[in-house]
């Protein structure tokens, strides 16, 4: 076990290991573990909060650009196939040509983004870098896609598209903050994820 | 090869169970790529709407279970019907929320009809042309299936965790439930990373 | 089946976070049944991982048949199958069936052969009758077999079981242990259930990362308990 995690940070190749297709793997499988949660209903808005889009941004910020993009790739393969890994128990192709596809989409960007932005910050994690990330990609990115998604299913007029999506920001706004505190909570009981950025500054001068 | 239990499948002998699934994939990928021309004439939506719910009807379904596919997006569907009323004409509004309703309600049947294993042997198969743009399709089924093989072993630490939680009268909040359920699938992962090496994955 | 090790020293870490769990441990074994006991971090889990290359000694050679574990890692995996504690963490593949036949998907073997063997061994070990159904369904003692079976279609020359009953109930252990008796290959079984090393040839007492005793099996238990309890 130990000598899987010496053999990454070791060696620093860019290839996938065993390791690897098993934190992808796992990581896709919280993702959907995360959408099984009750959703949560606030008072100011007919949408629910899910969990879901949390799972994506917490894969970013725990094991870095490349695994997260491809466990939310893999995710995604998987809700594809009909296992119903979706909030509410969705899944299948369907949901590929429902409105909201453009989230869909934009997880595995968006995990990839956040996991590459958060290597390049390094270890330690830090709460204020972690936030800023997390809400650029995790909110701008995401929306962006999902605002473009919206407009070319349903053919809305941008305004209206983004009538359309304003709700869901109160639940994601929320999600981006609980996510970053629960990154840190990870890195501290599980260390050697992130390279620290000393190690990081060696390895580049040797 | 029943992987059902997991997935949306629901077996049957229906004409469309019974279709090859590289078919199914077919035709659904012709239905999107037709909805930008079929979208012109409200009524030929229309009349796939109604076909759609005869396609059902055909797999031995009636229009509960269609329903069933499009209650979570009724809330988009009105909201896009009502903004397309109101600013372009009710047969624009008809064509648009309509040709979502078809692709979603017919996207949805080949998920039910079509068991999960026979999709990732579909796909596999499919992806065998990748293989010069560097895409190992046997790497792709198999990433397919450890992430199916993922879903309950991760959702049994979660139900774990909420019990040790529960136990422990700790707070329900989301931070105090996810950090350990991640860390602990972390540590999951690296015996499964080492399982897979020693059953002879070793790249 | 010959097993060597020559001088073998294992480190986890550098620095300040060095751990060595294995000191210079020398070693030649043949026998067809060979048990390892001790402590929890006594080096036994690390032991077992060498025989299958899993990890790669810091200094000294693990040599198995002749083939250096170092360079003939794949070969060496083919000769040894590996049996983990936790058979949840060891099953792959989605399906019980799908996961036995998982072994063998690069082995050329005809889509024909391969169901053949996969429904002798769920005959073998009573699966036959969950061969369709979700793995994780199984009861602990039914995933521990499955993993064997898993591992067996493959037909290694030897197994090597680390503390493969520690999660199981007293009766499933006791099928396990009957089940690992009756198996032709070579077993190298790491556990805390001594009842199981009965009729073994030969049996390895490790402690602090060495090897403390290494006899018969009632002369090295007797050994072990001493040393968890030297009034004894």
């Amino acid at each position: 076990m130990f000598n899987m995690i010496l053999r990454v940070t070791e060696n620093p190749v860019r290839r996938t290991t065993a390791r690897d297709i098993a934190i992808i793997a796992v990581f896709a499988a919280i993702t959907a573990a995360l959408g099984l949660l009750p959703a949560i209903y606030l008072p100011v808005s007919p949408v629910p909060i899910t969990a879901q889009t949390f799972g994506v941004i917490l894969a970013g910020a725990v094991v870095g650009g490349r695994r997260a993009g491809a466990s939310q790739l893999l995710f995604l393969a998987l809700v594809a196939l009909g296992l119903p890994l979706l909030a509410g128990g969705r899944g299948g192709i369907g949901v590929f040509v429902s409105p909201t596809v453009g989230f869909l989409i934009a997880f595995p960007t968006v995990a990839g983004l956040i996991g590459w932005a958060t290597e390049r910050v390094g270890a330690p994690y830090r709460l204020l870098p972690g936030l800023v990330v997390n809400t650029a990609f995790g909110i701008g990115v995401m929306y962006l896609f999902g605002w473009v998604g919206m407009m070319a299913t349903t053919h809305l007029a941008p305004w209206a598209a983004i009538v359309a999506l304003a709700p869901f920001l109160i639940g994601d706004a929320l999600k981006v903050v609980i996510a970053t505190l629960t990154a840190k909570g990870v890195h501290a009981s599980y260390p050697g994820l992130l390279r620290s950025r000393t190690a990081r500054a060696v390895a580049g001068a040797a | 090869m029943r992987t059902s239990s997991l997935g949306l499948f629901r077996p049957g002998q229906s004409p469309i169970h019974r279709l090859p699934p590289g078919t199914k994939l077919l035709v659904l990928l012709v239905l999107g790529a037709a909805s930008v021309v079929t979208q012109r004439w409200w009524w030929l939506v229309a009349a796939l709407v109604v076909a759609s719910v005869l396609a059902y009807r055909l797999a031995g379904w009636g229009v509960r279970l269609w329903w069933t596919q499009l209650r979570p997006l009724w809330m988009l569907l009105a909201f896009t019907a009502v903004v397309h009323a109101l600013t372009s004409g009710w047969q624009r509004a008809v064509a648009d929320t309509g040709t979502i309703v078809v692709l979603v309600a017919c996207a949805a049947l080949v998920t039910l009809t079509t068991p999960t294993t026979a999709l990732v042997d579909t796909i596999v198969r499919m992806a065998a042309p990748l293989t010069r743009f560097g895409v190992d399709p046997e790497r792709v089924g198999l990433f397919l299936m450890v992430g199916i093989r993922c879903v309950p072993l991760v959702a049994g630490l979660a139900e774990q965790v909420r019990e040790a939680q529960i136990a422990r009268r700790a707070t329900t909040s989301t931070r105090a439930f996810v950090v350990p359920l991640v860390v602990r699938s972390l540590r999951e992962a690296d015996a499964l990373g080492e399982a897979l090496v020693a059953r002879g994955i070793d790249d | 089946m010959r097993i060597e090790l020559e001088r073998v020293s294992h480190t986890f870490g550098d620095g300040s976070t060095a751990r060595t769990v294995l000191r210079d441990v020398t070693l030649t074994l043949t026998e067809r049944r060979i048990g390892v006991i001790g402590h929890n971090g006594s080096g036994k889990s690390t032991f077992l991982r060498l025989l299958n290359a899993l990890i790669v000694p810091t200094s000294g050679r693990v040599l198995v048949d002749g083939l250096d574990t170092a360079r003939d890692a794949r070969e060496l995996r083919r000769r040894i199958g590996f049996l983990f504690t936790d058979p949840d963490a060891q099953i792959i593949m989605p399906t019980v069936s799908e996961d036995i036949a998982f072994g063998l998907r690069r082995s050329g073997l005809s889509p024909e052969r391969v169901d053949a063997r996969v429904r002798d061994l769920l005959v073998r070990f009573g699966l036959d009758a969950h061969a369709g159904h979700p793995a994780h369904l199984l009861s602990g003692g039914q995933k521990q077999l499955l993993a064997l079976a898993a591992v067996l279609i493959t037909k290694p020359l030897a197994l090597v079981m680390d503390e493969p009953t520690t999660l199981l109930d007293l009766r499933n252990a006791a099928m396990i242990g009957r089940v690992v008796a009756d198996l032709d290959q070579t077993v190298i079984l790491a556990t805390h259930h001594l009842d199981l090393l009965a009729g073994f040839d030969r049996v390895l007492v490790f402690h602090e990362g060495r090897v403390v005793a290494d006899a018969p099996p009632a002369a090295a238990i007797a050994a072990y308990r001493h040393l968890m309890d030297p009034e004894s």
